[in-house]
């Protein structure tokens, strides 16, 4: 295990250098000066060429690559012009209030999708194994910004039930916090809520067809006990791995959603840095959230040898 | 000449090749949720294609004076947004840019990501680990961060769209076709044909692309719809195509700005997006069971 895991952090060192290199390039490929397309129209050239010296921008390109990666180890982004102040700061301001949105969804999509999958596979070609597939498909194929639109027409605009923008201070007692957090959580869930109960239908009913699960029934035991002690935690180890996905896709999802509820997260944080034409605090809070998607990967990696030790993670034949 | 033996042989494969068809789209077509997702394709195949006859209004064409109409009212049959613009035209003239990027994406993105995939599982070794690494560095962003941070830089635009869009989709196809080439070559026939001196453009071309290519064709159907969804989302947060042109993600924007006084642009354009990805997941549900149920997509 330990060998495992040794092996799988150092293969995590290329692939953050990779995600270095793409991210610097892409941000390189801007066209004309970058600090002149930061600085706007109205800049003057004394600004501009303060500005390019401030960024490193007269360097040579190899030594601009180094030195931002220097400066990425020691988690010095830099300063945000639009916001004027350390980017490193407006990251770790924004990134917990993702997080919140990002386990809340997650948490809603284990609660209603994995029973739903559960339900569906027991009472196969059933109407509520039609209604569960039919609503999952729906779930999967839907456009979540639409949907926070509408959840906000419906809750907020003709209900008046909740807020639509914004995030709630527990401060201001627990409900102000919760309130503001339902229909973002709602939006950002519906996606890993579908897929769950997919996944975990097709893997319960593949689950059920096995030899032991016909012997427990054989054995004379009880129905809820064949599903819940044996299929279900056959059926639950695919969904690690989609819940480590989805939770790393939440994070990168949540740009959509958190820009329709005003939600102060990373994503509202890279949408505004766009307009501002900030591509300092796009380019940094981009690789953060590259980093943490590559570290939960690696987590979930761990977790499924953990549960699984057979499972052979190391190996790349077939897997696409 | 060929003996009598071998042209009987050639008749019964063709016959169990054509009852393998056959067999195919009986079965697809048996599937009641495929079959309803290809009538959505074909409805929004042909509304692309007979746009201009379908619309009963020049999609940009403003009128100040009939602003926030709602449906029925003057003549248009789901009223207008705030430039006075008829919707209902708006949206027949969307599923062309819904269409056109959702395939070129994905065309970009599996001509490229297969190339990769195919040399990187052919080759292995040292290309195979460059290749990886370089597509798990890709695979690191997710799917539409990356595509928003191309449109970034590239700027707003229908061709951009394609790329970035497109280009998010290279890791993708690249694994898929990585790890079908792995399992296929290393097959019993494939040792043979490569015994009997055949080179590498024919082993690959010949005898693995035909056998990857199932697996392909089911990614590639509902990579249309992820793609459809990406091009909405970039025109939602202004980063898609150019106004004043007509795309699904730009009304919704559009329509988010007047929900109380014209709720029924943001909810026709939503809806109109949320149908064809569902059409188009419904076959491409139906395609992977009627070529293999036990695929792992």
């Amino acid at each position: 295990m330990k060998r495992f895991l040794f092996r799988r952090i150092l293969q995590l060192i290329p692939t953050l250098f990779i995600v270095a290199i793409i991210v610097f390039f892409i941000t390189r490929m801007l066209p004309g000066n970058p600090a002149a397309v930061m600085l706007g129209p109205q800049a003057s050239a004394e600004d501009i060429a303060a500005y390019s010296e401030q960024l490193g921008l007269n360097e040579p390109l190899h030594r601009q690559f180094f030195d931002y990666l220097g400066n990425l180890v020691k988690f010095d982004f830099g300063n945000s012009l639009s916001y004027n102040q350390p980017i490193a700061d407006l990251i770790m301001e924004r990134f917990p209030n993702t997080v919140i949105l990002a386990i809340s969804a997650l948490i809603i999509a284990v609660i209603i999708g994995v029973p739903a999958g559960i339900l569906a596979a027991k009472k196969q070609n059933t109407f509520l194994d039609y209604f569960i597939t039919t609503f999952s498909l729906v779930g999967v194929s839907m456009p979540i910004f639409w949907l926070g639109v509408m959840l906000a027409l419906y809750f907020s605009v003709n209900l008046g039930w909740l807020p639509s923008t914004g995030m709630g201070s527990l401060d201001n007692g627990l409900w102000d916090f919760l309130s503001h957090l339902i229909l973002p959580s709602i939006a950002l869930a519906t996606i890993p809520t579908a897929q769950f109960a997919r996944i975990i239908r097709s893997s319960m009913l593949e689950t059920i067809s096995h030899d032991y699960i016909k012997t427990a029934r054989s054995k004379g035991l009880r129905e809820f006990i064949v599903i819940n002690k044996h299929a279900l935690k056959n059926a639950l180890t695919p969904l690690l791995t989609v819940m480590g996905l989805q939770f790393s896709n939440l994070l990168g999802g949540a740009v959509l959603t958190e820009t329709i509820f005003s939600w102060p997260g990373m994503g509202l944080l890279i949408v505004n840095a766009i307009e501002k034409r900030d591509f300092v605090v796009v380019q940094n809070t981009v690789i953060f959230i590259a980093v943490i998607y590559v570290v939960i990967n690696l987590i979930v990696d761990v977790l499924y040898k953990v549960v699984n030790p057979k499972i052979n993670l190391d190996s790349d034949k077939g897997g696409a | 000449m060929k003996t009598m033996e071998e042209i009987e042989n050639a008749k019964e494969l063709q016959y169990l090749k054509a009852k393998k068809e056959q067999s195919f789209f009986r079965k697809l077509l048996r599937n009641r949720f495929a079959a309803l997702g290809l009538i959505i394709i074909l409805i929004l195949i042909l509304t692309a294609i007979f746009a201009p006859f379908i619309a009963t209004h020049p999609p940009n064409a403003m009128d100040v004076t009939k602003t926030l109409l709602g449906p029925g009212e003057s003549g248009h049959l789901l009223g207008t947004d705030s430039y006075g613009r008829d919707i209902f035209s708006r949206i027949v003239y969307g599923a062309r840019i819904s269409l056109i990027v959702g395939i070129a994406a994905v065309l970009f993105g599996a001509i490229f990501g297969s190339l990769l995939g195919l040399v990187s599982g052919y080759l292995g070794g040292r290309i195979d680990a460059i290749i990886m690494r370089i597509i798990d560095g890709m695979m690191a962003f997710p799917f539409i961060l990356l595509a928003i941070v191309l449109m970034t830089v590239l700027g707003q635009g229908l061709g951009n769209a394609v790329i970035a869009i497109g280009v998010s989709n290279i890791p993708g196809f690249a694994r898929l076709v990585r790890g079908q080439v792995l399992s296929v070559k290393e097959a019993d026939y494939i040792e043979v044909t490569r015994s009997l001196g055949a080179k590498h453009g024919r082993i690959l071309f010949r005898h693995i692309v035909p056998n990857s290519i199932a697996p392909l064709i089911v990614y590639a159907t509902m990579s249309v719809a992820g793609a459809i969804i990406s091009e909405a989302s970039l025109s939602f947060l202004g980063l898609g195509v150019q106004p004043p042109t007509a795309s699904w993600g730009s009304m919704l924007q559009e329509g988010k700005d007047f929900l109380v006084l014209s709720p029924g642009l943001a909810t026709i354009s939503g809806l109109a997006i949320l149908v064809t990805v569902l059409g188009i997941n419904l076959f491409g549900d139906g395609l992977r069971d009627a070529l293999d149920p036990k695929m792992k997509l």
